[in-house]
């Protein structure tokens, strides 16, 4: 299965990919309207310290700790994709508890929020690695 | 091959998924004394509030039985496991074979001399739901987990909720003092009144009584067949003592790899993850379910608290932006951890206890003050991110 | 100094209604022209700091950046232009030599841009690549004069060593100092996948980069950088950099403060030196002195490597190739008064040489004349741009070109001409480890070979619609060119008629 891989030597820190993320998580058509006076809030984060940056999002684990600790059903594998179902979400975050990445954060409305590789897009890969200047985060089969 | 789970609940549903993983095709049936669909146990305080109906308490989906081809007997009791014969006789009076056995029987509420509802299944929800009225004074004895779960639900349903514990302080498992005062304020300020350090020795004066005064593993099955301790004993396979019987949840103790401690650790990711452990084995697999530890997200009135491990060893403390947070270490490891308010990348530091990590291998200031991939080595990042 | 006497020449023109304060630009420029006002939640710019390289508004998620030149204005003069004034002021305040980067942008006649391109009609008849063999590859060096045999009559081969290419483009020379290891990177293994050459310019070989050597030129230039028998002999073929189109009649200069880390070592001088090439090589006073270079170098090399010989293209270019063809170099390359560099006083680059084109066709017939063409390879750079330029040239008498700017531009390079600055940011002409970074190799190395794809297609329709089918059929045939708006003298040096003749 592809998966979004990082390769941190080539990381910008230049949070495009935040922004591409944060623009696909909206129903807008163009990325200005849609984003502007608006405080992002990304599934894939930059961190950065002392020059070094690497984006990270869900890295759809084969264990994924996260579907196994949920409480209600709310996070699924659907074809080796996590998703979560934000309706049932409960807001309890054992998922943040158990995600070894700190891949799943919260949203707007309280219930979990993550990175589900665009699969609800019809792009042939997820907006954050189209959008990355600099291949530092690819969409590929490995192993 | 003829699969029995006892229990419709979280680690009977692991089961089923990680006998599934292996076997196609094998017999599953689960019993159950709860006549319902599968349902998470956590929300029936959610019920109770309102935030979740009774579709959204279901734990999988309605075709769930159907998808993975199995057999449901609801309402009905497991009343005796003829371990000779390979066998689990029925409270109605059949008996059902088994080749491998699950026993995922769970909990029960710990009984008080005193009259009370409990607050462990859907069905003490809804009788509890039925007695909710704006007049009614509520006692609900237990600080813990589920007693304060049990106060966020009714919040506001009623005219007032005391609520009492033997113990010092709220969540006494969970918290220390500092992160139980924050909790038992944030209650405080709501209007749930706390008495501490008491027993209860009258209910009079109160229309209604919840007792949440801690649970009791359900062993009872397996006495005399299995090797029981504080709960059922189970190996890193979920195996118990007897060849062909498993168990998982609640109902059972384990190595806490925090503290290498044989404890009942009755967390529903535990619960899950030995569930689908068992399954994987009993169908033929080889699973190893080796890294629990006890730990605990769970918030009341938007206050989020994650825990885990152990609280012992030396302690890095921080209180900032409103966020309480503590880790504590010793011999050059995470033991566990408080995290209260923001607790935005958790998991990091569960790895950190769960993994056993040696903290000389990370930058450990860093990662006190922020939980971050940061703090890693940059190959155990390429590992973690890179995926080489 | 109170007062500032120079209006900056470009603005930041930023689209406030598309600009979502992402701060993407801030992050990405390396001269601090953006910045986000907090106070006021909103970015601004200082233009007075903008290159004009075109990071941010390529950057930009919402393309509310452009750059728009200054319509500030002096009062109109036709002979004191406003840079002619401002480079005045900027001598006045600094006292020092202006410096530029990259080639000559002055309006001086650009010779390809007259001359156009024959095709068949009826006779002769055009080629179509996609159907017909069309063969792009060249090789390059010394031909033998004189067929060679033994006393049986078998011949005996006497061919000197040979460089082949897979088309007639090779990346000049520049040199690993000058611009970043990873743009080093981008074009060795484009060299390698394509086929042809890179060059490694006056700094040395990368160790990393000894396994690209089959694609590889060395270069040994006036300050001997990194040069060393195993130096030598890690490449197809050397080269002696006599001169740089750029500026021709001056050494080079990398400052110390480029010289760290892996660059000190494989220049072989210590850190922070300052890499002062000389104007010449002070061995070399005559064509026989360089000719003992030249076979200095093939001594080292057991005579199996050519040996190439780059010259600036000057006034006397002819006579200088000539000299060269006879000093037993294998190839010449004639480097023309665009070439790029990373560094040059703004005079020399703008007022010193010539054409390449016009030094191509002289050189070609002075050679031809001298009966001494086979001698050696031509090779022509300084400002190839295109795939009809090559066509062109190869017609005017080239065996191949280099590509430098071209290639810089395919990595990213938007002309900005501040490379002497060091603070690139498209991570090519710079050795600050953020800045480097912005340059992928796997992306860079990419766009070189797709654009040298491109061109090859080009160059394939080109001959075919001339009805020619090698390069080696092309090469010189100037009957296939003709001039416009030329004048009678052009056209006597170029060899070629007007268009209509």
């Amino acid at each position: 299965m592809k998966r979004v891989y990082v390769n941190e030597k080539w990381c910008l820190g230049c949070r495009l990919c935040e922004y591409y993320c944060a623009f696909a998580g909206t129903s807008g058509k163009d990325i200005a309207r849609s984003l502007k006076g608006v405080k992002i809030n990304p599934r894939i984060k930059i961190e950065e310290k002392d020059g070094i940056s690497f984006a990270v999002s869900c890295r759809h684990c084969k264990e994924p700790l996260c579907v196994k600790g949920c409480i209600t059903g709310a996070l699924s594998v659907a074809d080796g994709v996590i998703v979560v179902n934000q309706d049932k979400c409960v807001s309890c975050y054992t998922c943040v508890l158990c995600c070894p990445f700190g891949a799943i954060s919260t949203s707007e409305s309280g219930a979990v929020q993550k990175c589900e590789l665009c699969i609800k897009s019809a792009a042939d890969k997820p907006a954050c690695v189209a959008g990355c200047p600099n291949n530092a985060i690819v969409f590929e089969e490995r192993r | 091959m003829k699969y029995v789970i006892i229990g419709n609940s979280t680690a009977g549903i692991g089961c089923v998924e990680g006998i599934r993983q292996i076997d196609k095709s094998g017999n599953i049936a689960i019993i159950s004394d709860e006549p319902h669909h599968t349902y998470s146990r956590p929300l029936i305080s959610y019920l109770v509030k309102g935030k979740v109906d009774a579709e959204q308490m279901k734990y999988r989906a309605d075709s769930f039985y159907k998808d993975n081809d199995v057999t449901l007997l609801s309402g009905v009791r497991a009343v005796k496991i003829n371990a000779g014969e390979k066998a689990v006789e029925l409270s109605d009076g059949n008996s059902i074979a088994y080749d491998k056995l699950l026993v995922a029987t769970g909990s029960r509420a710990f009984e008080l001399p005193i009259a009370g509802n409990s607050f462990m299944t859907l069905d003490d929800a809804r009788k509890l739901q039925s007695q909710l009225a704006p007049e009614k004074k509520v006692l609900i004895i237990g600080a813990g987990l589920i007693g304060l779960k049990c106060a966020e639900g009714i919040l506001g349903r009623v005219a007032s909720i005391t609520v009492a514990d033997l113990a010092p302080r709220v969540l006494a498992s969970i918290l220390d003092d500092g992160g139980a005062a924050l909790v038992q304020k944030h209650f405080e300020e709501r209007g749930v009144k706390f008495i501490l350090s008491k027993s209860v020795s009258s209910t009079d004066g109160f229309d209604i009584v919840v007792i949440a005064a801690g649970v009791r593993p359900n062993t009872e099955l397996l006495s005399g067949i299995a090797q029981i301790g504080k709960g059922i004993a189970i190996n890193e396979k979920c195996e118990t003592s007897n060849p062909d019987i498993y168990a998982a949840g609640d109902c059972t103790e384990s190595i806490d790899v925090s503290s290498g401690q044989q404890k009942i650790m009755a967390l529903l990711p535990n619960a899950y993850m030995q569930g689908e452990c068992a399954g994987v084995n009993m169908a033929g697999g080889n699973k190893i379910f080796d890294k629990a530890i006890p730990m605990n997200a769970i918030g009341f009135m938007g206050l989020h608290i994650i825990t885990a491990g152990n609280y012992t060893g030396e302690v890095y403390e921080s209180n900032k932006n409103g966020t309480y947070k503590k880790l504590f270490y010793s011999d050059n490891k995470l033991n566990g951890y408080i995290f209260i308010g923001d607790i935005e990348k958790a998991g990091i530091y569960t790895s950190l206890i769960r993994d056993r990590t040696p903290l000389d291998s990370i930058d450990w200031a860093l990662i006190c003050e922020k939980p971050g991939l940061m703090a890693f080595t940059k190959e155990d990042r390429m590992l973690k991110l890179g995926g080489r | 100094m109170a007062v500032n006497y120079i209006y900056p020449d470009y603005e930041v023109a930023r689209n406030y209604d598309k600009c979502i304060n992402c701060r993407v630009c801030e992050k990405q420029c390396a001269n601090g022209v953006h910045e986000y006002l907090a106070d006021a939640d909103k970015m601004v710019a200082d233009d007075a700091k903008c290159v004009n390289c075109h990071r941010c508004v390529a950057l930009c998620l919402t393309r509310a950046l452009k750059i728009i030149k200054s319509d500030n204005t002096y009062r109109e003069n036709a002979n004191w232009s406003g840079k002619t004034i401002n480079e005045l002021y900027r001598q006045a305040s600094t006292g020092g030599v202006l410096l530029s980067s990259m080639g000559n942008p002055e309006p001086y006649p650009v010779y390809f841009d007259k001359i156009l391109i024959n095709a068949s009609q009826v006779t002769n008849p055009s080629i179509d690549p996609l159907r017909e063999p069309m063969e792009t590859r060249v090789i390059l060096g010394a031909k033998p004069q004189v067929i060679e045999r033994d006393k049986s009559g078998h011949i005996i081969n006497n061919l000197p060593p040979q460089l082949k290419l897979s088309m007639p483009i090779m990346f000049s020379a520049m040199s690993y100092g000058s611009i970043s290891y990873n743009a080093h990177e981008s074009l060795a293994r484009a060299a390698e996948e394509l086929d042809v050459l890179y060059n490694t310019g006056e700094g040395g070989l990368h160790e990393d980069f000894y396994r690209y050597g089959k694609n590889t030129i060395v270069q040994v230039a006036s300050g001997r950088f990194g040069v060393h028998p195993g130096y030598l002999k890690a490449g197809a073929a050397i080269e002696i950099k006599m001169g740089q189109g750029a500026k021709p009649g001056i050494g080079g200069h990398l400052p110390g403060s480029k010289i760290v880390g892996d660059i000190s070592r494989t220049r072989m001088i210590p850190e922070g030196s300052d890499a002062i090439s000389p104007a010449p090589h002070h061995d070399i006073y005559s064509i026989e002195d360089l000719r003992q270079l030249v076979y200095s170098l093939k001594t080292a090399t057991d005579f199996k490597k050519p040996v190439s010989v780059k010259i600036a293209a000057v006034h006397n270019v002819a006579a200088i190739a000539s000299g060269i063809a006879r000093s037993g170099a294998d190839i010449v390359v004639l480097d023309g008064f665009r070439g790029g560099t990373g560094a040059a006083p703004t005079r020399m680059r703008d007022h010193v040489g010539i054409p390449i084109e016009l030094a191509l066709a002289s050189v070609d017939k002075r050679l031809r004349d001298e009966g001494i063409r086979d001698r050696v390879s031509v090779v022509a750079a300084g400002s190839i741009r295109s795939s009809a330029d090559i066509v062109k040239a190869i017609a005017l008498g080239a065996d191949a070109v280099y590509i430098g700017t071209g290639a810089l531009l395919a990595l990213g390079c938007h002309l900005c001409r501040n490379c002497h600055t060091g603070k690139c940011n498209w991570g090519i002409a710079t050795q600050v480890p953020e800045l480097t970074k912005r340059l992928n190799p796997d992306i860079g190395y990419k766009r070189l070979v797709n654009l040298l794809n491109a061109w090859k297609h080009e160059i394939k329709e080109m001959m075919g619609g001339m009805g020619i089918n090698s390069i080696e059929t092309l090469k010189g045939n100037r009957l296939m060119l003709r001039g416009v708006g030329l004048n009678a003298k052009e056209l006597e040096v170029l060899g070629i008629k007007h268009a209509g003749e």
